[in-house]
């Protein structure tokens, strides 16, 4: 069955806004070479969704650089392709969207224009391999109305606002909860993507126009769970969920697993936009443990237990551990580095010492120079 | 107003690189691959675009299929242009007659429709054996400048390897009065790097007379440039000053990727002001493991090192198992080097397998090293081993 993607790029800004101060959360750095973007494009790309409309609010310069004509990912296309939605103003309100369905408002011609039967939507906050087309299939199997996937676990110890769902014993969605407090157990927590009928998602806009309704999960999901089929699907495998610095962290920490890395990019389709770097170059006294290091470095100190993305230098005796260091960062000499998050483009000088704690890590911002 | 180029760039791609032995059993040599992520294609076509030349017709011959599957488009060099841009020029049938390229010159002959649909000024000839970095449109300048018909890059060798080259002699201003092919007493230490600009008019000319001729081995360096210059034409040596390495033979494939480690390498790859473009590999970041080790050495994305590596280049998506140990070794991709195996002094192609406890190439007790040289898709079982200088290209199996 043919489906159009959807991908809200900045509905989970707030989670990490330190990170998403310059950027939307989509276009975040993750994982040595990729943007948070990736994830949700690329499994789209392999599920055959070749229609993508990618929705911004604010500070998308970056997502737009990063997916530029879509190439990268097969989409540059005359038929379809990707499509950057960003938001659109009339004359009655000069607000932006606040809301899912605010969001929709604003591109019911990019829906009205696709000729897919069928729409799945995504956050950018979730790195994880899942297959559209399974749920889709499944969607059709259970002659649903409404499809959510979910992921059963514990939420991150400063997940606050994650949304659980109740489901019956056939897999049917009976209710929607918020959680209040923190519960350290395993639970059926929604991870914001969505399968339905296009022609329902076109009605549910302009009902929601009609009536004023801001909420795609309180006025919508919530409000139907008795009137509409919605229905289940668990994910299984891999899963961050990017719901603060902390957990941005972790998930990028948690790729030093062969397992996980195997998982998400064992077959080599995770697609992200082409740099031409060169390969990493390591010197006379680089050494490097248990780290995933992109290409385009020069490491001459000491890597351990570390994320380096591309074209990173990390200067001799210098120590780097623990430590997430983005894009174009120099590391001086004779540095010592630990739990660290460097954005792109920081300068350490030498001799420096700086260090964060592993269950909070020091985060420094695009361009500093210290 | 006409469209047209100033300057078309021929690439001559279709040589088999025989010297290369395996590595060149299923590609032609332009399509081999260099410094962990690049095939040697890339340095002219880097070239080209650096230099402001965005028509480039790559001419290929034998086998071809890697290589034009790798160009494409031509779009991860900028090449992918509506007017202009890279073509694949391969030999085709005509009405009249159908051939595949007799020599560099009669390759270049029989596309001259394809160079005058862009009415240049000038034709730049390039081959694909050479790593290099060089700015052509300097080059083309000394050209124009000199008011010369043909301009001939030349690069000062040691005198004692003179004789291994084509040389060109020289008056002060830099026109030649003389070539010498392989001299036994070489009288200059010039040797031709196999790149020329000619005045398009003048190109068409002497392929055309050459064309006619029955006494020709169809080259330029045979043929082309005696008669231009028997003819009097103005022939100059552009002096090149920069690195630059025939990438020919196992040796000089094996010596100018170690040109690249270092502190200081002879041949900066990472180069802002001058990049090398190429197509790249989806891979992931490498990843190092606990016991890994690198040093000295050049990885690519997509590696997973449990092992030792050392003065080596790893293309993309090498596994080198716990306690491996590569040393002084060219690794290309997806290659898997197993539990315990040692790789020295070796050239290994793509895809192939290095079983638990294998052995391949050996350290020289004294002088130059023998390079061992596996070639693609082959495995090598458990505890074989492959002795020093060795060319294999079949699978290995354990003696006794």
């Amino acid at each position: 069955m043919k489906a159009v993607g959807i991908i809200f790029s900045n509905i989970h800004d707030n989670n990490v806004p330190e990170l998403a101060r310059i950027r939307t959360l989509g276009s975040i750095p993750f994982g040595g070479r990729y943007r948070l973007v990736d994830f949700p494009l690329s499994n789209m790309v392999n599920s055959g969704i070749n229609t993508v409309g990618i929705i911004t609010k604010s500070n998308y310069q970056s997502l737009m650089d990063h997916v530029g004509s879509g190439k990268d990912w097969d989409l540059a296309r005359k038929d379809g392709g990707v499509i950057i939605l960003p938001p659109f103003g009339d004359v009655e309100s000069s607000n932006l969207y606040n809301s899912r369905l605010e969001a929709l408002k604003n591109i019911t011609n990019f829906l009205f224009r696709a000729d897919e039967d069928y729409v799945v939507m995504t956050d950018c906050d979730t790195v994880c391999r899942i297959d559209y087309n399974d749920i889709i299939e499944k969607h059709i199997q259970n002659h649903a109305d409404i499809t959510l996937v979910y992921k059963s676990r514990k939420p991150n110890f400063d997940e606050k606002n994650a949304t659980t769902l109740r489901i019956d014993e056939n897999g049917r969605i009976v209710g929607v909860n918020y959680m209040r407090e923190l519960e350290d157990k395993e639970m059926n927590i929604f991870s914001n993507i969505f399968v339905l009928k296009k022609s329902l998602l076109q009605n549910i806009v302009m009902d929601s126009i009609a009536h004023n309704k801001k909420h795609f999960m309180t006025d919508i999901i919530a409000e139907n769970v008795h009137s509409m089929k919605i229905m289940s699907y668990k994910h299984e495998g891999f899963y961050a969920c990017i719901s603060s610095l902390q957990a941005y962290y972790e998930s990028n920490l948690a790729l030093l697993e062969v397992e996980n890395r195997q998982e998400l990019f064992g077959d080599r389709s995770v697609f992200t936009k082409i740099r031409d770097s060169a390969p990493t170059k390591y010197g006379n006294t680089a050494v490097v443990k248990n780290s995933m290091i992109a290409d385009g470095c020069l490491i001459e100190g000491e890597v351990e237990n570390s994320i380096i993305f591309r074209n990173v230098k990390v200067g001799r005796g210098t120590v780097v551990k623990n430590s997430i260091i983005m894009q174009n960062t120099v590391l001086g000499e004779n540095c010592t580095i630990n739990c660290i998050i460097a954005d792109k483009n920081v300068t350490i000088k030498d001799r420096k010492i700086l260090s964060g704690s592993d269950n909070h890590p020091f985060y420094i911002g695009k361009g500093i120079m210290i | 107003m006409i469209r047209k180029k100033k300057c078309v760039a021929m690439l001559l791609a279709g040589g088999q690189g025989s010297r290369l032995y395996a590595l060149t059993n299923n590609i032609a040599k332009p399509a081999v691959s260099f410094g962990g992520k690049y095939r040697i294609i890339d340095f002219p076509l880097s070239n080209c675009i650096n230099s402001g030349i965005d028509t480039v017709g790559v001419l290929t011959q034998y086998q071809p299929l890697i290589l034009n599957d790798y160009i494409g488009n031509g779009q991860p060099w900028d090449l992918d242009r509506t007017f202009g841009g890279v073509h694949i020029l391969s030999p085709y049938q005509r009405k009249v007659s159908s051939d595949w390229y007799k020599g560099t010159a009669n390759a270049i002959y029989q596309n001259m429709h394809f160079i005058k649909q862009f009415s240049p000024d000038y034709v730049l000839i390039l081959s694909g054996d050479h790593i290099y970095k060089m700015n052509y449109s300097l080059m083309l300048n000394y050209h124009i400048l000199n008011d010369a018909d043909c301009t001939i890059a030349a690069i000062n060798v040691p005198i004692e390897e003179a004789s291994r080259f084509g040389i060109l002699n020289t008056k002060d201003n830099g026109v030649i009065y003389e070539f010498e092919e392989k001299p036994k007493q070489p009288k200059s230490t010039l040797a031709s790097m196999g790149i020329y600009i000619f005045s398009a008019e003048k190109l068409y000319k002497y392929l055309e007379e050459d064309s006619e001729k029955t006494e020709t081995s169809n080259d330029f360096g045979k043929d082309i440039l005696p008669s231009m210059l028997n003819a009097g034409e103005k022939m100059m040596a552009y002096e090149f000053n920069g690195y630059w390495k025939d990438v020919g033979t196992i040796d000089s494939l094996y010596e100018a990727n170690m040109d690249l480690l270092g502190d200081n390498p002879l041949f900066d790859i990472n180069d802002s002001s001058w990049k090398i473009q190429s197509r790249s590999p989806l891979a992931p970041p490498h990843y190092l493991g606990n016991n890994g080790k690198a040093n000295n050495s050049i990885i690519m994305s997509g590696c997973e090192v449990n092992g030792s590596v050392e003065n080596s280049v790893l293309a993309s998506d090498v596994i080198v198992e716990e306690g491996a140990v590569v040393k002084n070794s060219i690794i290309m991709s997806d290659v898997v080097i197993g539990k315990n195996a040692v790789v020295e002094y070796s050239i290994i192609d793509e895809n192939t397998i290095l079983g638990e406890n294998s052995h391949v190439g050996e350290s020289p007790k004294k002088g130059r090293p023998k390079i061992t040289l596996l070639g693609r898709n082959i495995k090598v079982d458990n505890g074989a081993s492959v002795k020093a200088g060795q060319i294999v290209d079949s699978d290995v199996v354990k003696e006794g």
